[in-house]
């Protein structure tokens, strides 16, 4: 494991010896490795690094190593969505996040495993095969930003970039004992990352502490002209750091703590709001009575844009071509041949929901249901600061115990998808354990309001331990 | 439901080739996660607007102003099927 697993660490290093040291450091942790979080390393990271520090480590990142997921465009690395039909795939571009950190002077060490096209929750459908989880390499480590979560919990990087859909930074946040935020759908540009529903899915960071997720999004949120969904509004995250929720009002909503929950899970969460009264908070429940709804809402809506975001990996201009005799003959075997099970379901489902005569029954009415569920949001957040749950109903499971029950995968994002639905940000930190593996506390906010729950988020862990334990094999 | 005949349609419909051996079995997975959609139907949704875009944002528009694109070598690294610098794709008609 690398010795510095924070900014701050690895920057007082990078000043005492170099960034080049850091980088080799990491390189070689990455090296010895178990989990199989990474699927590409960049050749470029030494070189990077040597000249950052030729330039005299200029930029609020000049140095710090780290890790892509494997859905966000970079110019010259691989960047294939876990997919074995975009094997081989390099793109001739960088994301918009990709440019910022470059700006910034951040060293990129490669890119991480994740489910495939970002569906799922465990990152077992990546054509590369599973990550594990640092803490129990026999169960899962969420997804499906699992790599980028697996390798700054395992000291691989310190920090990463994700994307949530539906919880796909959360989820694995929770289950590898990191933080990670789903930021308010349009406060970062989607230009390059590769899209599965792009009216859900927000990029996100994950890193082993708040202040280092406030020092990312400062870097990588704000406005950009190539996507038309990015929202121009000013706002330094770094702000929010600070030891004080005085006065903050909680909300807890009964619908997060529903049938299935586990008790240490729950234990560990209502605990925690126990800590924010100590710290000068109060709390209230509150009810969101469409919470129930979200789950079917969210996977119609998220099938439908992936039947049509897919529609584009044909075998014509990259990625695999099986041939055929005719265009729709090729396309129809290389997607056949390209894509995994889970992929081709949510697209025939996707295809199916939005087809004649089923269109107003699925895709319609879930659109409907989405105002209902973000309405709950509204009429929640109207009086209290922030909202508290369990970001995941239960700890990390076994590795293959729901990969064959697609129903049963998708019931465990019951408390991550409504965020998406209505495009709030909400931050996973550490919180406890169940069985000696990492639950996560789900601080959930107003659009834009990120400030709110970053500030909840460093406080509670400026008076808690939780965020400093590591997995076992690793501290 | 939906039978097998119809994934096999809703395949062709999506450009996924399902051979026959494999419909059922995606039948039986497709249908069970259909009736879980099922439960949508409770609720009263009369009057309710669809919400497509959680982003105030109507009509975005830019300049329309020529600026720099890809190279056509760049366009066409990522393919081995190309010819006098275009995509080579068998007939689509």
């Amino acid at each position: 494991m690398a010795a510095w697993t924070n900014i701050s660490g690895i920057r007082q290093k990078i000043a005492d010896s170099s960034a080049e040291e850091v980088t080799a450091s990491y390189i070689e942790t990455i090296g010895k490795s178990k989990i199989n979080g990474f699927t590409t390393l960049s050749d470029e990271a030494i070189n990077t690094a040597r000249e950052i520090d030729a330039n005299g480590h200029e930029g609020p990142l000049a140095g710090v190593p780290i890790a892509i997921k494997e859905n966000i465009s970079t110019k010259g690395l691989s960047t294939t969505c876990s997919s074995k039909i975009l094997q081989g795939y390099v793109p001739p571009y960088d994301a918009h996040v990709i440019e910022k950190l470059k700006e910034a002077g951040a060293v990129i060490l490669g890119k991480t495993n994740m489910d495939e096209f970002a569906m799922g929750t465990s990152t077992e459908s990546s054509y590369y095969g599973p990550t594990f989880n640092p803490w129990d390499m026999n169960r899962v480590p969420g997804g499906s930003s699992g790599g980028s979560a697996a390798v700054v919990a395992a000291g691989e990087a310190p920090v990463s970039l994700g994307s949530d859909t539906g919880g796909s930074v959360r989820c694995p946040a929770a289950y590898c004992g990191v933080v990670g935020i789903k930021p308010t759908y349009g406060c970062i540009s989607r230009y390059g990352l590769i899209s599965y529903a792009n009216s859900l899915e927000q990029i996100g960071p994950l890193a082993t502490n708040v202040a280092d997720i406030a020092t990312i999004m400062d870097v990588v949120a704000g406005y950009d002209n190539r996507d038309s969904t990015s929202i121009n509004r000013e706002n330094t995250y770094s702000d929010a750091l600070k030891d004080d929720v005085k006065g903050m009002k909680i909300g807890v909503p009964d619908e997060y703590f529903g049938e299935g929950i586990d008790e240490n899970v729950e234990k560990a969460v209502w605990d925690s709001i126990t800590k924010f009264e100590d710290m000068g908070a109060t709390y209230e429940k509150v009810s969101m009575p469409h919470t129930k709804y979200a789950l079917a809402s969210y996977y119609v809506i998220a099938m439908s844009e992936a039947s049509s975001n897919l529609a584009r990996f044909d075998g014509t201009r990259y990625g695999l071509r099986v041939d055929g005799d005719n265009w729709h003959v090729m396309a129809s075997k290389t997607r056949a041949e390209g894509f995994g099970p889970e992929v081709k379901r949510r697209i025939l489902l996707g295809t199916y929901a939005l087809s004649a005569g089923y269109h107003d029954k699925y895709y319609l009415k879930a659109l409907q249901v989405r105002t209902l569920v973000k309405q709950d949001f509204d009429k929640a957040l109207a009086n209290v600061d922030v909202l508290m749950a369990p970001t995941m109903p239960a700890p990390a499971f076994k590795i293959g115990e729901k990969i064959d029950d697609p129903l049963s995968l998708y019931l465990a994002d019951v408390n991550t998808v409504p965020i998406n639905l209505a495009g709030v940000p909400s931050i996973s930190v550490p919180c406890g354990l169940s069985d000696g593996m990492p639950v996560g506390l789900q601080i959930i906010g107003k659009h834009f309001d990120e400030n709110t729950i970053i500030r909840a988020a460093y406080s509670f862990e400026q008076n808690t331990d939780h965020h400093t334990r590591r997995p076992p094999e690793v501290a | 439901m939906i039978t097998k005949e119809e994934v096999e349609h809703v395949g062709w419909l999506a450009r996924i080739e399902i051979d026959a051996k494999e419909s059922d079995a995606y039948a039986e997975k497709l249908n069970s996660v259909l009736d879980y959609f099922g439960q949508l139907d409770e609720v009263d949704t009369e009057g309710v607007k669809p919400t497509y875009h959680v982003a105030d944002i109507v009509n975005v528009f830019r300049k329309d102003e020529v600026t720099e694109s890809m190279s056509q070598e760049e366009v066409l690294a990522n393919t081995e099927h190309k010819q006098e610098g275009n995509f080579k794709a068998p007939k689509i008609m």
